[in-house]
């Protein structure tokens, strides 16, 4: 196989992005934990509660350390690998870029270092405000994020301007209200958050199972089976899939997940199970039940879903429809100044423009989309197919790991009510266990979400094969290797200096556990 | 959205080219000291408990300094696109050494302590050195490609291709003499930083190695100006300008003229300030630091380094990205910039947010106030790196 530039530059992407995924979670999550164990400490008086703080505290910065910096790897990279997307799209997908590092990051980077600091030198108010602030940072973060991403996924709020050759923005508040990045916004911080809560809770097991540090242990469990049982509900119920219906290739992505290759009646069956086949076109060996698709995804009995047949049909139409938009924008290009554009050409894109991204997917066969044989214009619709079988299991696997989380927190927030933490042994096993799994379901969650959005770059507008930089295959081997270096040595120390921590436990706390019932007070007789 | 035809198409550009050398100058002064402390490190502090106190020094601030730079890629990227296209993808291997040595300070950071070998802490030491060498010398090496020019084209699509060969080609005499002065400049910038943190033996190594780094700096400057003076550089706009059209570089023609980079100080002569402030700066820093007064040799030294980046910005004004390969590929303020609209919005987020911003982090150093003290450092449960 001949290695090519798009390809290296996805592959390089994937592997960035999914290790970035490995420390924001937990960011995410953990600053929130750790804001309210001080705000109960803060509260209370109670000094445990300030010793837990720090023990977590001592977590939550080995990973943000590593999650800032392969943090300013993905920012970059959109200049240095994606040049004419960052050129195609810079001007609405900057702005939330941007914005992140004026509002968010500042914040949460700039208090992080008080937070570890400034145990000695700030008030408790002082030093829980700050704890707060890195909590609010590294949520606001997030959210810029993902409404840059939702804008790839769904781009609301744009439109082409002939003359600079690139996207514009029409409407900002149409960008910052986009469903699709509100619905990512939920599901990712909540994901987040039952990440951490899980890692509290298997490493607090582990204490109870060792019998040390049982006090902060059990806490420790309380907090993080409460605030992730309430996550964990949230990322399901919440989940991406209220943004799946909002645009034609959302639709997509939803009919690949399902492996629904044909439009169905509604309420439409699910497949639970099944071998799906992209050259077949179909799903072998499928476990079907019915209605309960339709049920699922449109809430309702009567709403028919689109499946890939139809979808691609659609996509041929918006090609033949990109073309002629494509060949209005030549002429307009042609013809220099506005005023000598003619009006059927004006108008031929403003009819077809929305579509011009549709003739670029032509690109790939024809150096002129133009010239395009019917044959070709099929076999373009069908690449707006993403790899269905990547989906179909991709969403199983997260999807299956989301109740199992929601069962987990479920048995734990029960066991805490009860005062029980420490008596099943063979619970707190599974929940050390369960340390590894909410990171995977996050990373399954970023390959649905990705993967799905193939063969675009924005759904849509620009496929993902035109947007790279002109750069050598070899180029950017290079950096891919050296990445995978520096990253594996990373991890590997990452890993080293969380089991060291976790192993030590907390620091010891000289100072006395403040009384909550006054030594003075008498009982009564 | 009528409420951004309030200020002129043009107009914004020119603020956001102000605030594009706010954000690099920011990024130099902040993120500066602590490159240069990194440069420092193996050099000003000898024994093991000293090393820890020159990191500490910085231990608590570099994660929030270190955000300007992520601040600079995303407002270059919103602000900018072409130019954040352009030099991104072309300077790709030099940005990915950034990227490396920047991803090895953190760690350095947190590593170097977690052991107690020496050979283990000897080599964090070093790396944090690279750390914090390789991301000074590389900006400072683009900024001297830039200023002759960077072998780029676009095609009729705006799609860019660079035309260079290989990495090498920008370690040319020019580039690493602005390599050199970058070096020196962020070095003198980081002895005046720990002369105010710390006492005794660092802080009278940081006073020679800071003087010698301020001198340094004023001869490279100075060098750099004759080198321009009598170079080649220069690029002009020959087609007529359009301050307020659209943003597409290819609609206008330019030559390559020799001197051009002088003719903004010809026309406004007050713009001679700026290299008067990089020498100024750099002088009062050296004076300053030979009279023992870090904190106030620190103030200098930013001084001396919102001259030198103003004097590259100002000479080249309206270039911000010439091609030495097709000219009119060059990118300007009139037609590198973001829509209209988009600079308005960022330009009210930016108001809104650097205030708030500055207020915080004026909070922090104040909280932080003070000389780092060694006896901190081993106790338990300190935090400190």
């Amino acid at each position: 196989m001949e290695l090519n530039v798009v390809d290296l530059s996805r592959l390089q992407f994937a592997m960035t992005a999914l290790y970035h995924f490995l420390f924001v979670p937990l960011t995410l999550g953990l600053s929130i934990l750790l804001a309210i164990m001080e705000t109960v400490y803060v509260m209370t008086g109670r000094r445990i509660w300030r010793q837990m703080t720090k023990f977590w505290g001592v977590l939550f910065g080995i990973n943000f350390a590593i999650g800032v910096s392969t943090g300013i790897v993905m920012e970059f990279q959109f200049g240095m690998n994606w040049s004419y997307y960052s050129h195609y799209v810079g001007d609405i997908f900057g702005a939330p870029l941007a914005i992140e590092g004026l509002m968010a990051f500042f914040l949460e980077a700039t208090f992080v270092g008080l937070f570890f600091f400034g145990w000695d030198r700030l008030s408790k108010v002082g030093h829980l405000i700050t704890t707060w602030a890195v909590a609010l940072g590294s949520n606001l973060s997030a959210l810029w994020i993902l409404i840059a991403n939702g804008w790839m996924q769904n781009p609301a709020g744009a439109a082409f301007n002939p003359q600079t050759m690139r996207m514009e923005v029409a409407d900002f508040y149409e960008v910052l209200t986009n469903p699709v990045a509100q619905a990512k916004f939920v599901h990712t911080v909540s994901a987040g958050y039952v990440t951490a809560s899980i890692f509290v809770l298997g490493v607090s097991a582990w204490y109870l199972l060792k019998g040390r540090h049982v006090e902060l242990a059990k806490r420790s469990m309380t907090v993080a089976a409460s605030f992730g049982l309430a996550a964990a509900l949230s990322v399901v119920v919440l989940g991406d899939e209220s943004g799946y219906l909002t645009t034609e290739h959302q639709k997509m992505k939803l009919a690949a997940i399902e492996a629904m290759w044909e439009t169905e009646p509604a309420p439409a069956a699910f497949t639970a199970f099944g071998l799906p086949s992209m050259k077949d076109r179909e799903t072998h060996f499928a476990v079907r039940i019915p209605w309960a698709m339709g049920l699922i995804a449109t809430r309702s009995l009567t709403t028919q879903i689109p499946g890939i047949d139809q979808l691609t049909e659609r996509a041929e139409d918006r090609i033949k429809s990109g073309i002629v938009a494509f060949d209005a924008l030549q002429k307009i290009r042609a013809a220099g100044s506005s005023a000598a554009v003619s009006d059927a050409d004006r108008k031929a894109f403003e009819d077809n423009g929305a579509d011009l991204g549709y003739a670029l997917l032509l690109k790939r066969y024809v150096d002129d989309p133009r010239t395009a044989t019917p044959e070709q214009i099929k076999a373009a619709a069908w690449d707006t197919v993403p790899s269905v079988p990547t989906l179909f299991w991709s969403f199983r696997i997260m999807v299956g790991l989301g109740l199992f989380f929601i069962a987990l927190m479920a048995t734990f927030f029960w066991l805490s009510a009860r005062r029980t933490l420490d008596r099943y042994r063979g619970l707190l096993w599974i929940a050390v266990l369960a340390i590894p799994l909410p990171w995977i379901a996050a990373e399954f969650g970023w390959v649905v979400a990705e993967i799905g959005r193939q063969p675009w770059i924005i759904e849509g507008v620009l496929p993902t094969a035109a947007a790279v930089s002109s750069l050598g295959a070899a180029t950017v081997l290079t950096t891919i290797v050296g990445f995978v270096c520096i990253y594996t040595v990373l991890i590997v120390i990452e890993m080293a200096l969380m089991l060291r921590a976790i192993r030590k436990g907390p620091e010891p706390d000289e100072e006395p556990e403040a009384e909550l019932i006054p030594a003075n007070l008498v009982a009564a007789e | 959205m009528i409420l951004h035809t309030l200020i002129d198409y043009d107009t914004l550009r020119v603020i956001w080219w102000l605030l594009l050398g706010v954000l690099l100058i920011g990024f130099a002064v902040m993120d500066g000291f602590d490159l240069g402390t990194d440069i420092l490190l193996p050099f000003v502090a000898k024994t093991d408990i000293e090393r820890r106190t020159v990191i500490n020094s910085i231990g608590p601030v570099w994660e929030g300094n270190q955000v300007w730079l992520i601040l600079g890629g995303g407002a270059i990227f919103a602000a900018w696109p072409p130019l954040y296209a352009v030099s991104f993808s072309g300077f790709y291997l030099a940005m990915f050494a950034i990227l490396f040595a920047l991803i090895l300070r953190p760690v350095g950071f947190k590593y170097r302590s977690k052991r107690d070998s020496a050979a283990w802490r000897n080599g964090w030491d070093w790396a944090l050195f690279i750390g914090g060498l390789v991301p000074a010398l590389v900006m400072g090496v683009a900024v001297g490609n830039v200023l002759q020019g960077v072998p780029f084209h676009f095609n009729g699509d705006l799609r860019v291709f660079y035309d260079g060969t290989t990495l090498f080609e920008l370690l040319n005499p020019f580039g690493l003499l602005a390599g050199l002065l970058s070096v020196t400049m962020l070095v003198m910038h980081g002895a005046g930083w720990l002369m105010l943190k710390t006492d005794g033996p660092i802080a009278e190594r940081a006073r020679a190695f800071g003087s010698l780094a301020a001198v340094a700096t004023i001869v490279l400057f100075a060098i750099g100006g004759a080198w321009l003076w009598f170079g080649h550089f220069g690029y002009r706009i020959t087609s007529e300008i359009v301050a307020g059209g659209p943003s597409n570089p290819l609609a206008k023609s330019v030559e390559l003229a020799r001197g051009a980079w002088f003719v903004n100080y010809a026309t406004h002569s007050w713009m001679m300030l700026a290299p008067a402030l990089g020498f100024v700066g750099a002088l009062g820093s050296l004076a300053l630091l030979r009279a023992g007064k870090g904190g106030f040799s620190w103030l200098l030294s930013s001084v001396s380094i919102l001259g030198i980046i103003s004097t590259v910005g100002l000479s080249m004004f309206p270039f911000i990205l010439p091609s030495s390969v097709d000219p009119r590929s060059s990118l300007t303020v009139w037609d590198a910039s973001s829509s209209h609209l988009t600079l308005f919005i960022m330009l009210v987020c930016a108001l809104v947010f650097v205030p708030i911003i500055i207020a915080y982090t004026s909070w922090v150093y104040r909280v932080l106030w003070g000389k780092v003290d060694p006896r901190e450092i081993g106790r338990d449960g300190s935090h400190a790196y």
